[in-house]
């Protein structure tokens, strides 16, 4: 499965300048929550089955710890707890949607896979400010896809919190 | 054109490395008498390496002093200058001066010039003492200013017929004129007749001009082939230069070019006796000069040591490790289904192979990560050498062991400790001369790095024949810094132990060199970090020994495996003291809320691991619960409760650097035999977490 999805990255990055409407982005959605996400296929490095993450000392609550990927160490944080929606229940299509960060892979647990969304960049639109007035944080924009809506995980700012978190803690 | 070429002068860095290690080895055979007649050979051929290829990459400044250098080393090695022990430190300075000006040269930083001037100075006045007496002119190889600012004329392109400055001295009368007519392919072979011509401005003053003659039709030049030929007149700043030196140059464009390299008298200019005679006749210099300098090539070949060693990318090692240690970690998978009783035996037989093979890959792999220690106790020569002079102490430094392999990590993490240590070893371990004498020693002091493999582990040692630790001075510096208690007693070993403390220093002024109040205890924290040991060992007037105990590898750690509620952590086995069952041990709880547990005589702090890291496990009766006894290094034990201790393991250490930043308490994580994540613990990480979060546990504990 990573593979073909190694081999789509491939293929959306190179047919992927940054601002040109008409050239298409593949996004991978999922759900959690009720909440349709999405990030661009080109981040996404692999899905995971859930496992059991080992906890870290002192992590804040949306960091469920890490996991072994192959070898590799894997930080592990709950998507829903993160966006400050909820706890994410434990279930039988929980998936680490595994993306990659500035070169650091993270895993997102979110509750199911949904699909690959083309967008060719007219059905992109930005967040609106929300009554508040704030923009709402770790989301980039928007999708409408069959009237639905699509939102657009901004990932950097999704990780760099979670390391703040873990250095602030007592040392 | 930037990029290759950077690849390439990166690679000339890299050689470079190498020849600056060959040639101080061969400086330091001379030094203990071990050198035979190869010796200065090979030292003069690494020197002469160096500046034909910083000539090449147009490191002026490294060209030139490497020339100035060279021109020393060819006096001796042509007999008309005799080393004593003051000239090879001036050698052995000149050495360290020429590694320095290569790295500045590789970093593009700036040089020290006044300790060049200076070094500079102390290669002339050797020079000059080697002139035979008579010659009442200057030697002028020595004389190279003039084409420091030539070189600087010559950035960038190549001064053609430009007409050649008035010569440095009455004594150069000789000039070679060498005729250079690339052939087709020259340029393709990444050769370059502006580099030729800035590596012959090393050797002397060049002029350049370029014979149009014989160039065809427009139509029929070839683009891409050198189509013109070229005239060089080098006036040579040495007066003994030789035709293979200059052949030498255009070593790299051998068979790609026609040349003919020719002696020429400058008619009007007086023939003035050759600075060297005898050698190097005036008259006719080339032929005679040549047969010598052909054997030396000849003999190159022979003297070069044949490593058959290949230059791997340590990446793809560190993807082989990686893979080695899924190997190891699939084989412990396999060892605990094994232990469910169906199919049991078949099972094990299996394993037992797959067990044994992967023990030896693991061994193989990890060796490729491997290297003799010898790179990094060849730089501790350097460093003893300045120490030696900045204390102005006769110091000689015994290496042995130098062929001990350790990880390439480890080597690298071990240099700056190392450092220190042989720092100390002189500033503070050996008297000064004087006092030697006084009590019977020899003046010069000897400072010993050892190493060998015990093992699974590499001993590092450091001793000096000094006077050993004073440790009435130290436990009287260490009650003033209030580190230890007024009325306290201790053992011997006990004071110099003390020397670990943070903030620790027994020397009485602050020195250039070393104590600056961190010492021994930056030495020691840093000696863990490489999950090492060390101890200390001190007999009054004998001397002091420290002895670094390291791993073989940073890869694999030896380990207990232990249980807190349904965790499991891992803590590295060189930290575990003792274990002991919780029942029946005499706890304390202090006043200010804190437990304490009575381990040999003395009361050490207990905390509950679970509670360090924030993982309270249900409470559990104590008749089921163990308490580990953990050195963090400094002798600042302390106690935690714990499950259970499951097994004692090798375990393949992941870091966690890669994905995350520090967690507090846990150094690395690795992957155990059921395919989940283990922490590593860090017993020094978690003794500063037991300070803060020290009350909620204890009350826990109380309770």
């Amino acid at each position: 499965m990573s593979e073909t999805l190694t081999q789509r990255s491939a293929d959306a990055a190179t047919t992927q300048p940054p601002v040109a409407p008409p050239q298409s982005v593949e996004y991978l959605v999922f759900v959690t929550r009720d909440r349709k996400l999405a990030v661009p296929i080109t981040d996404v490095r692999e899905i995971r089955s859930w496992s059991e993450p080992t906890p870290l000392p002192h992590a804040p609550p949306h960091l469920l710890g890490v996991v072994n990927l192959r070898g590799t160490v894997l930080p592990v944080i709950d998507l829903a707890l993160r966006l400050k929606i909820d706890r994410t229940p434990a279930g039988a299509r929980n998936v680490f949607v595994v993306v990659e960060v500035d070169g650091r892979p993270i895993g997102l647990l979110v509750e199911a896979v949904a699909d690959i969304h083309k967008s060719n960049g007219e059905d992109r639109q930005p967040v609106p400010a929300t009554a508040e007035g704030s923009v709402t944080p770790c989301i980039e924009s928007l999708l409408l896809a069959n009237d639905a809506m699509i939102q657009i995980l901004d990932l950097p700012a999704l990780s760099l919190v979670a390391d703040d978190a873990v250095e602030r803690q007592p040392s | 054109m930037s990029d290759p070429m950077e690849a390439i002068k990166q690679s000339f860095f890299e050689e470079c490395t190498e020849l600056l290690e060959e040639l101080e080895q061969g400086l330091l055979a001379l030094q203990d008498g071990s050198a035979d007649e190869e010796t200065i050979g090979a030292v003069f051929r690494s020197v002469h390496s160096i500046k034909g290829g910083a000539g090449a990459f147009a490191l002026d400044g490294l060209s030139r002093f490497a020339h100035e250098f060279e021109t020393v080393l060819d006096l001796v090695r042509g007999g008309r200058l005799t080393l004593d022990a003051n000239s090879i430190l001036v050698l052995l300075r000149a050495a360290d001066m020429l590694a320095d000006i290569a790295t500045s040269s590789a970093e593009g930083t700036e040089m020290d010039a006044p300790v060049e001037a200076a070094i500079r100075a102390e290669l002339t006045d050797l020079a000059t003492s080697g002139a035979a007496p008579g010659h009442a002119a200057p030697e002028p190889a020595i004389d190279f200013a003039p084409i420091a600012s030539d070189l600087t004329a010559f950035d960038g392109e190549v001064p053609a017929g430009q007409p050649a400055a008035p010569p440095t001295g009455p004594t150069q009368s000789d000039v070679w004129t060498i005729h250079f007519e690339p052939l087709p392919g020259l340029l393709a072979s990444g050769n370059e007749p502006l580099y030729l011509f800035r590596a012959l401005a090393v050797l002397g003053e060049v002029g350049v001009v370029c014979d149009p003659t014989g160039l065809p039709a427009l139509a029929a030049i070839e683009m891409g082939e050198l189509m013109i030929r070229w005239m060089v007149t080098l006036r040579p700043s040495a007066g003994d230069l030789t035709r293979s030196e200059i052949e030498n140059v255009f070593d790299f464009a051998d068979g790609l070019c026609h040349l003919t390299v020719s002696p020429r008298r400058l008619p009007g200019v007086d023939v003035a006796p050759e600075p060297v005679a005898g050698t190097v006749p005036a008259a006719t210099p080339a032929p005679i000069a040549t047969p010598p300098a052909r054997r030396v090539n000849a003999s190159e070949h022979r003297a070069r040591p044949q490593s058959s060693s290949v230059r791997v990318d340590l990446q793809r090692i560190d993807n082989l490790v990686n893979l080695v240690g899924e190997i190891v970690i699939a084989q412990a998978m396999l060892s605990q289904i094994a232990s469910e009783p169906d199919r049991r035996q078949e099972l094990t037989a299996s394993l037992d192979m797959l067990t044994q093979l992967t023990l030896e890959v693991q061994d193989t792999v990890m060796s490729i990560r491997a290297l003799p220690i010898k790179p990094l106790f060849q730089r501790m020569s350097r460093i003893a050498r300045e120490a030696a002079q900045m204390t102005g102490k006769d110091v000689r430094l015994v290496i042995d062991g130098e062929g001990t392999q350790i990880d390439k990590t480890v080597i690298e993490l071990l240099a700056d400790p190392l450092t220190h240590m042989v720092r100390n070893a002189i500033d503070h371990g050996l008297e000064d001369a004087e006092t030697r004498v006084a009590a019977g020693k020899p003046r010069q002091g000897i400072v010993r790095l050892s190493a060998a493999q015990r093992s699974d582990r590499v001993l590092v040692e450091i001793s000096d024949d000094g006077a050993g630790i004073g440790r009435d001075r130290v436990l009287a510096k260490a009650r003033a810094q209030g580190l230890v208690d007024q009325n306290a007693t201790l053992a011997p070993h006990e004071i110099d132990r003390l020397l670990f403390l943070p903030g620790f220093s027994t020397s009485e002024e602050v020195s250039e060199l070393s104590g600056r109040g961190v010492g021994m205890d930056v030495v020691n924290s840093a000696i863990q970090n490489l999950s090492g040991t060390i101890s200390i060992q001190s007999e009054p007037g004998k001397g002091t020994t420290l002895v670094v105990s390291l791993p073989l590898t940073l890869a694999i750690l030896d380990g207990m495996v232990l249980r807190v509620g349904e965790d499991r952590y891992v803590m590295p086995l060189a930290a575990i003291v003792e274990t002991m069952m919780l029942e029946g041990a005499d706890i304390q709880h202090l006043a200010s809320g804190g437990a304490l547990v009575r381990t040999h005589g003395r009361y050490v702090p207990l905390h509950d691991l679970g509670d360090l890291l924030g993982r309270p496990a249900p409470a559990r009766p104590a008749a089921d619960r163990t308490i580990i006894l953990v050195d963090p290094g400094d002798d600042a034990n302390f106690a935690l409760i714990i499950d259970d201790v499951e097994a004692q393991r090798q375990v393949v250490v992941k870091g966690l650097a890669n994905t995350m930043k520090r967690v507090p308490g846990i150094s690395a994580a690795t992957i155990l035999g059921n395919g989940r994540v283990a922490l590593i613990l860090d017993s020094t990480g978690l003794q500063s977490l037991s300070r803060v979060t020290n009350r909620t546990g204890s009350e826990r504990l109380a309770s």
